[in-house]
């Protein structure tokens, strides 16, 4: 018998001929109580708790904010689809990803790096990256060592549920809450360890 | 309400002041309080040892004893935390009785509705909540409750109170030293309190703590909440 | 059909009482763990409260389990048509050394002699690194805590922190001495440690072909994985290697995606303490363009299927390995992870370990616990570890039946005087009498030393004497 086989037989034997699986009691937090601009505080609350940095704007603020998030960065990591309105403030060197992607070293060589996202959860300080437009794929936000992420409010969900239903679960998706942290010294959390060690979220608030 | 008291082995041998303060209490408080001498010991350390066929004749003989009372009450978390949670399990028809079996202070806060019991007990207090008491009872701050209501008694938070004190049963003898160590911390944090009493829901703990607070030459008596509150006036 | 029990590295030599006592001796750990548990403790106590329907995510998550168990011969059916579908290779191993053999073959296969690994329990539990290293591939932890442990060539000794027992001095020690490229004059801040960890990876990282890693959660319905980190070295290598491995134990499937929706609530604010974890990554097979084009799947059983086999024992299986239980004991507390001598230490790996090897490996770990039950309350999906222990304890005595013991026939002799009042009450009268000669002399109602076996309570703790009259000769006389 191969180990597939095995494997298999070995658990129908243990459970015996007529395992009960119980019901599931979904009684916990589903709908977002929050309205909208409360939702958005809420988002930032935890993204600063969590040493994020923060701005918030309007729609015809974000290339300015932009701009300002990226100061002193020369040299941009920017996936295929960036909405140029984003770019426009930009002085510096953008480096699009694509059709050619772009080496580790390239990425490992640049100041930054600029993406939307798919969705926000506001209770955890959380934004979910799924490679959609804007976002590119996994290795943009990883290896440059300052991400900005660029939040629209419509993408703000309250609560992980919320926020899970809002996803496609085949697409590779990335969790990013705050910059890369650890607390593997002592328990303390200490950010800044593998990952990006800044993260920039810019809110894009309804004018 | 005509109510049975079911001492507990431990108490019957070594703490009988505990037993004849719940009387005193419950008699004060006006019921009548009944000891079937039938009644032996609950079983919780054959049950906890691994030793379930020896304890079953013991939940039987404690059925046999109580099934005919309307509430039985015991000075001891961990042999009603046995009772309640355990004896259904091992004895089925142990179910009924297991509902109506009480520790004092549930007994005292939810069935009969007094917080003051009339206590006087001019002392410096803290209190640990036992583990079973705690965790498995969900007693809550009944006996805290009892104790604020008690006259002259002066009750002290004590630091790190839900933690273990390291009795464990059988676990003081299995594994000595690690409850020796959590049994050293216990004491630290009883001595810092400067309380002149360490009082508790179950003697067994408190032979523990007491124990080690007297090879420590700790000037701290302990006593179950029992004779706090059913103390000679 | 005999359900074969689990190998690798689940059991030691010696009992638990004898490695605790070596353990016990060591008061610089002793103040590590104290100060780190306590310090997680408060962190999880804070962010479980700021949630009002904590108690009904962990009801559905325990739900969850409980319907995974029932259904997964069907659920891993499942998931491996959705892996295979999404273009992963999915492997079964029986146990630790077919494991192994599978990984290490698989590496071979992409000519390199070089992984990073993401920390994994599934691969410290088949002791994958001894096996790959045999086979001369080098594997490079790349965990922070997993990193300071290789270095240290120590063993984990916590699930999630698995250089718990290491301050924050004793680590910058670790990194000057055995790090090679540690930077000169480096100081104890963590945040410095950090970055030299950072350095340390970084080349490695950007360089390697191949990734091992397990994962917190597999998807049947749409054959994903799961893995929740925080420094992103999980990202790493779950994204930049061209090969990845994942080795998932078969108890980490969940139904549907869906279900991550209370685990994602449950696993991090229970681990860490946090609202969520900093980086969860999410893969399903292949993605075109993104991330490693060979992605491998080793199911493991390794006694698993022995554990699901007891009724009340296997709630072991729900656990999510968030370590709440472990931050809590009072025993982990004092004696730390290498007195369980098994990867799964702490209260879950007491009823996880003995599960697994079977009850004769590991007959000491049910008893290294006095019930306190603080385990039981932190769990996020309510795995009953008290009334696990109670039972297991059952097993290791009845596995005992046909040897003599001390302990039965005392225990044996109590239940028979127990059984009869009066039996009983002349019992009571007699431990009164034998200790009057006892108590004249000591002049005090409290004894410091007592012969064998009751020696084992007298060398810490004075023990008390009868009282003069027992509770119910009282009772009679009076009444």
């Amino acid at each position: 018998m191969n180990a597939r086989e095995e494997i298999l037989n070995r658990l129908r034997t243990a459970l015996g001929p007529a395992p009960t699986a119980p019901r599931v009691p979904r009684e916990y937090r589903v709908d977002d109580a929050l309205d909208g601009p409360a939702r958005i505080d809420l988002l930032v609350d935890r993204l600063v708790d969590y040493k994020a940095e923060v701005t918030r704007c309007r729609p015809d603020e974000v290339a300015a904010s932009v701009a300002t998030a990226l100061a002193g960065v020369t040299r941009l990591v920017a996936p295929a689809e960036t909405p140029e309105s984003w770019l426009s403030a930009y002085p510096g060197k953008v480096v699009t990803d694509g059709p050619q992607p772009l080496s580790v070293a390239e990425l490992d060589g640049a100041g930054a790096v600029l993406t939307g996202c798919a969705v926000a959860i506001a209770e955890t300080g959380t934004i979910v990256l799924d490679g959609g437009p804007a976002q590119g794929r996994r290795a943009l936000t990883l290896v440059p060592d300052h991400h900005v992420c660029v939040v629209t409010s419509d993408q703000v969900a309250g609560g992980v549920p919320a926020g899970l239903r809002r996803l496609t679960p085949t697409r590779p998706l990335t969790f990013i809450s705050g910059p890369s942290a650890t607390s593997d010294i002592e328990l303390n959390r200490v950010e800044g360890v593998h990952g990006p060690r800044r993260l920039h979220v810019i809110v894009v608030e309804p004018g | 309400m005509r109510i049975a008291l079911f001492l507990t082995c431990v108490n019957d041998l070594l703490y009988p002041d505990t037993g004849k303060a719940v009387v005193r209490l419950l008699e004060r408080l006006g019921h009548e309080v009944d000891f079937p001498e039938s009644q032996t010991c609950c079983g919780q350390m054959h049950a906890n040892s691994g030793y379930r066929a020896e304890a079953v004749p013991l939940v039987r003989g404690f059925v046999d004893t109580f099934d005919r009372y309307d509430a039985v009450v015991a000075p001891s978390g961990s042999c009603v935390a046995m009772v309640r949670e355990s004896y259904p399990r091992l004895v089925p028809a142990a179910a009924g009785v297991a509902t109506r079996t009480y520790e004092l202070s549930e007994l005292l806060v939810d069935v009969l509705g007094v917080t003051d019991v009339g206590a006087v007990f001019p002392h410096r207090v803290t209190y640990h909540p036992t583990c079973h008491g705690l965790r498995m009872l969900r007693l809550g701050d009944k006996p805290l409750r009892l104790l604020r209501a008690v006259e002259g008694l002066d009750l002290v938070p004590l630091p790190g109170a839900e933690e273990c004190c390291g009795f464990g049963g059988t676990f003081a003898m299995k594994n000595a030293d690690v409850s020796t160590a959590m049994l050293a911390d216990k004491c630290t944090a009883i001595c810092d309190t400067g309380a002149e009493v360490i009082a508790a829901a179950d003697n067994s703990c408190l032979a523990h703590i007491g124990g080690g607070l007297s090879r420590r030459g700790a000037p701290v008596r302990v006593m179950h909440y029992a004779e706090i509150l059913g103390g000679e006036s | 059909m005999t359900l074969p029990h689990g190998t690798g590295h689940l059991a030691g030599s010696r009992p638990f009482p004898a490695a605790a006592h070596v353990e016990l001796g060591k008061p610089q750990l002793r103040a590590n763990l104290h100060k780190a548990t306590h310090t997680i403790r408060n962190k999880r106590a804070r962010v479980v409260e700021e949630l009002p329907d904590w108690e009904q995510l962990r009801l559905a998550g325990s739900a969850i389990k409980a319907n995974v168990m029932a259904r997964l011969p069907e659920l891993l059916v499942e998931f491996e048509a959705a892996a295979t579908a999404a273009g992963a290779v999915v492997h079964w191993a029986r146990d630790a050394a077919e494991a192994c053999e599978v990984v290490t073959r698989l590496v071979r296969e992409t000519g390199t002699d070089e992984v990073v690994k993401v920390k994994s329990m599934a691969t410290q539990e088949i002791e994958l690194n001894q096996a790959l290293e045999r086979a001369g591939i080098s594997a490079t932890e790349t965990d922070l805590a997993e990193l300071i442990v290789q270095l240290a060539d120590d063993e984990p000794s916590h699930i999630l922190v698995p250089a718990i027992h290491y301050n924050r001095s004793q680590i910058r020690d670790i990194f000057t001495e055995r790090m090679g490229d540690a930077p000169a004059g480096l100081t104890d801040e963590p945040r410095v440690l950090a970055e030299a960890a950072r350095l340390h990876l970084r080349r490695k990282f950007l360089s390697s072909k191949v990734a091992i890693s397990g994962a917190n959660f597999a998807i049947a319905e749409t054959g994903t994985l799961v893995v929740l980190e925080s420094e992103g070295n999980g990202r790493m290598c779950l994204t930049l290697p061209e090969t990845l491995i994942s080795v998932v134990g078969v108890e980490k499937l969940l139904p549907s995606f869906s279900d991550l929706e209370v685990f994602l609530q449950l696993l991090p604010r229970s681990s860490t303490g946090e609202r969520m974890n900093p980086y969860t990554s999410t893969w399903t097979g292949v993605t075109a363009g993104d991330g490693p084009q060979n992605v491998h799947i080793v199911l493991v059983d390794n006694g698993r299927s022995a554990t699901l086999a007891d009724e009340v024992g296997r709630q072991a299986l729900h656990c999510i390995r968030c370590s709440a239980c472990l931050n809590v004991c009072p025993v982990y507390e004092r004696v730390g992870g290498h007195a369980y001598q098994s990867v799964y230490p702490g209260p879950i790996g007491a009823i996880l370990s003995p599960q697994m090897t079977g009850i004769e490996a590991n007959k000491t770990l049910p008893f290294a616990s006095t019930l306190c039950g603080a385990c039981y309350d932190v769990c996020p999906v309510r795995i009953n570890i008290p009334e696990v222990l109670v039972h297991l304890r059952q097993a290791a005595v009845d596995s005992r039946r046909d040897k003599p013991s001390a302990e039965r026939t005392a225990m044996k002799a109590m239940a028979w005087v127990m059984g009869d009042r009066r039996r009983y009450a002349r019992a009571l009268r007699a431990a009164r009498r034998g200790t009057v000669p006892l108590e004249r002399v000591l002049r005090r109602r409290t004894v410091r030393h007592l012969p064998w076996p009751m020696s084992a309570w007298t060398a810490s703790r004075d023990a008390p004497l009868p009282a003069p009259e027992s509770f119910r000769d009282w009772w009679r006389r009076t009444r």
